[in-house]
């Protein structure tokens, strides 16, 4: 078995079962959490707030907007990039559709995948380099921040090395090397903060909820 | 035949003997030394080392094999160019090119065996059996096994012709019923070099001669396969990359895409995976290729192109197996969810109560 066989068949196969245990013990397991019961009156139904919360937190608020500037535009260039990279590019997407069972869908040109793979790995690399020169990044930093940005940007580097025949290494070695780092990448969602991708949407939804009980404007 | 001996003739001295022209001898050194990607200033230099060299001897061992590397080799077009490389070795043993037939054939075999012990070319194609002490496959009542070790023994190189000698191929496929493997897996001591392909391009076959008679030894990949012909991946020099580039691809075999030329990535092509001269050197005298003739590369000149998921899969499809391991997985994970949300909750009854004990006790105090 080459390295390639290995990370296509066994490495995937398992870090697809870690991934969705993974994804299922820490969802199950926290919306199953009991919430403190609210014996205040509320002022308003919490629903609506609630769903506001979700798409309102899309946007900063206008006296945010300078300060989170930075944060603002690299997050957007990083998550729109990486889904264009992992969603729109035709090797991915058979890949997706023979997993999930699902029929093919529109692929992008390859120079604007490379594109937005380029500008994904340019803003993990800044966010990288901010969190260690800032002076109160760095104290709040810890190793979940720094290894969940490498174990995302890792798939990026090597998916553009191997898609371009680097000549560093045999294609099969790097695209093995790929494979292996969105392996990587499965096993640490689940376990890291990248889980926020589970979480975001349920706690902004429960922020909001409560907020919207208490009369806060969200 | 000449006065000369056949074995003690030079190359040059053997194909005049044979009605070679020298235009025809010429032709083919151009042709090898293209083939390497040598400067055209080296077919002179090819030519006048064939000239001097020796005829050297070749046995040619057909293992698990169909004959289709043979066939490749002595079916291209004629006259072939390919051809001259058979006037020019003195091809002492070959199933289905010799006369000669039961014993007779044998014997010529040990014959040349014996009397150009050390110095012969061994040529095998087809994988070798192992299992049940290689009982799968025998000649003259001998295994191949036993053949193949006896007669590497005396040889000076080996040259595994076709992916079953070079890598197993299609014998050794899953489930590989007759433990094939590779003449690598059992010839150990000797120089091996791999000329994978099924069948592989017949002037790669003659060339790989030809270079190994002239240059000795030719710097091999990790695979064993010389780099000068197999150095080049097929998707790099595929003429269909740039609506692979563009994201143009043939969906079916017959829709626009396919009519337009598009790249067959998505039906299945294993060109990126690749390495073999087709997409330069081509087929039939430079006529096409499986590309070109609208097929995606199976990738035959590869370990294991046989078991790669299947020929109509695309490359980054069909490697994964049942989705049942993967349905468990969310059982499982659903499960262990349940009982981390059930420690959770005693902890936070647990803390709770705690808290509650805390503050009666200091209720108490202030009291
Ligand atoms: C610009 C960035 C990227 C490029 C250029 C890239 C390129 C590639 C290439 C060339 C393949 C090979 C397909 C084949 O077998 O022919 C591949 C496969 C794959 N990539 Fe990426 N990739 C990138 C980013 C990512 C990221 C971020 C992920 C993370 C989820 C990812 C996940 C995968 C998966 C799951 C496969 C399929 C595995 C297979 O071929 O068996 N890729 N990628
Ligand atoms: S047809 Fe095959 S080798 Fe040619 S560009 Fe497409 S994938 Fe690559």
């Amino acid at each position: 078995m080459t390295l390639l066989d290995f990370a296509r068949g066994p490495g995937m196969q398992w870090s697809l079962i870690i991934l969705i245990v993974g994804i299922l013990w820490r969802v199950v397991g926290t919306l199953l959490l009991s919430a403190e019961k609210d014996y205040s009156q509320a002022r308003q139904g919490g629903t609506g707030p609630g769903i506001r919360a979700v798409f309102r937190r899309f946007w900063p608020h206008p006296e945010f907007v300078k300060p989170t500037l930075f944060h603002m535009v690299g997050g957007y260039t990083l998550h729109i990039g990486l889904f264009v990279v992992i969603f729109l590019f035709a090797p991915h997407i058979l890949w997706f559709a023979d997993l999930l069972g699902l029929p093919v869908w529109a692929n992008l040109p390859n120079n604007i995948i490379m594109l937005a793979g380029a500008l994904t790995a340019a803003s993990l690399v800044a966010f990288v380099l901010r969190r260690m020169t800032h002076p109160v990044m760095r104290r709040i930093s810890g190793f979940d921040d720094y290894a969940s940005n490498i174990v995302t940007l890792l798939p990026v580097v090597t998916g553009m090395l191997a898609f371009a025949h680097t000549p560093i290494a045999r294609y099969e070695t790097l695209l093995a090397l790929h494979l292996l780092s969105v392996e990587l990448l499965f096993v640490w969602i689940p376990l890291s903060k990248l889980a926020h991708a589970l979480f975001f949407i349920p706690s902004r939804y429960q922020l909001g909820a409560a907020f919207g009980r208490r009369g806060v404007k969200v | 035949m000449t006065s000369k001996k056949r074995q003690d003739m030079t190359i040059g001295e053997a194909l005049r003997a044979n009605g070679v022209s020298r235009r025809g001898f010429l032709k083919f050194c151009a042709a090898t030394a293209s083939l390497m990607a040598l400067p055209p200033g080296a077919a002179t230099a090819i030519a006048a080392a064939l000239e001097k060299a020796k005829r050297p001897s070749v046995i040619w061992l057909s293992f698990q094999e169909c004959t289709g590397c043979t066939e490749s080799l002595t079916r291209s077009h004629s006259p072939s160019i390919e051809g001259l490389i058979f006037d020019a070795i003195s091809l002492d043993y070959h199933h289905t090119l010799q006369a000669a037939a039961g014993h007779g054939a044998e014997a010529a075999r040990e014959e040349a065996m014996k009397e150009h012990h050390g110095k012969y070319i061994l040529v095998v194609d087809g994988s070798i059996p192992m299992k049940d002490d290689g009982v799968y496959s025998t000649i003259a009542g001998m295994t191949n096994l036993a053949m193949l070790k006896e007669a590497a023994a005396g040889a000076a190189a080996i040259v595994a012709v076709g992916t079953c000698a070079a890598y197993g191929g299609l014998p050794a496929a899953d489930p590989n019923p007759t433990g094939a493997v590779a003449v690598s897996e059992i010839i150990k001591d000797k120089p091996i070099i791999n000329v994978s392909g099924c069948p592989p391009i017949p002037v790669v076959i003659t060339g790989v001669l030809a270079q190994f008679l002239t240059f000795g030894l030719p710097e091999l990949d990790d695979l064993g396969r010389p780099k000068a012909f197999y150095g080049q991946n097929i998707h790099d020099r595929c003429y269909r990359r740039p609506f692979y580039e563009r994201g143009q691809f043939a969906e079916t075999f017959d829709d626009e895409g396919a009519k337009k030329g598009w790249c067959l990535y998505k039906l299945g092509c294993k060109g990126p995976i690749t390495y073999n001269a087709c997409a330069t050197t081509k087929w039939n005298e430079g006529t096409s290729f499986p590309i070109q003739s609208g097929h995606g590369c199976i990738g035959c000149s590869e370990p294991d192109f046989w078991d790669m998921g299947g020929f109509y899969k695309a490359l980054s499809q069909g490697k994964l197996g049942s989705a049942e391991g993967l349905a468990a997985a969310a059982g499982i994970g659903a499960a262990i969810g349940i009982g981390s949300a059930l420690l959770g909750s005693s902890g936070q009854k647990a803390a709770k109560a705690e808290i509650k004990a805390k503050l009666d006790k200091d209720m108490e105090a202030t009291k």
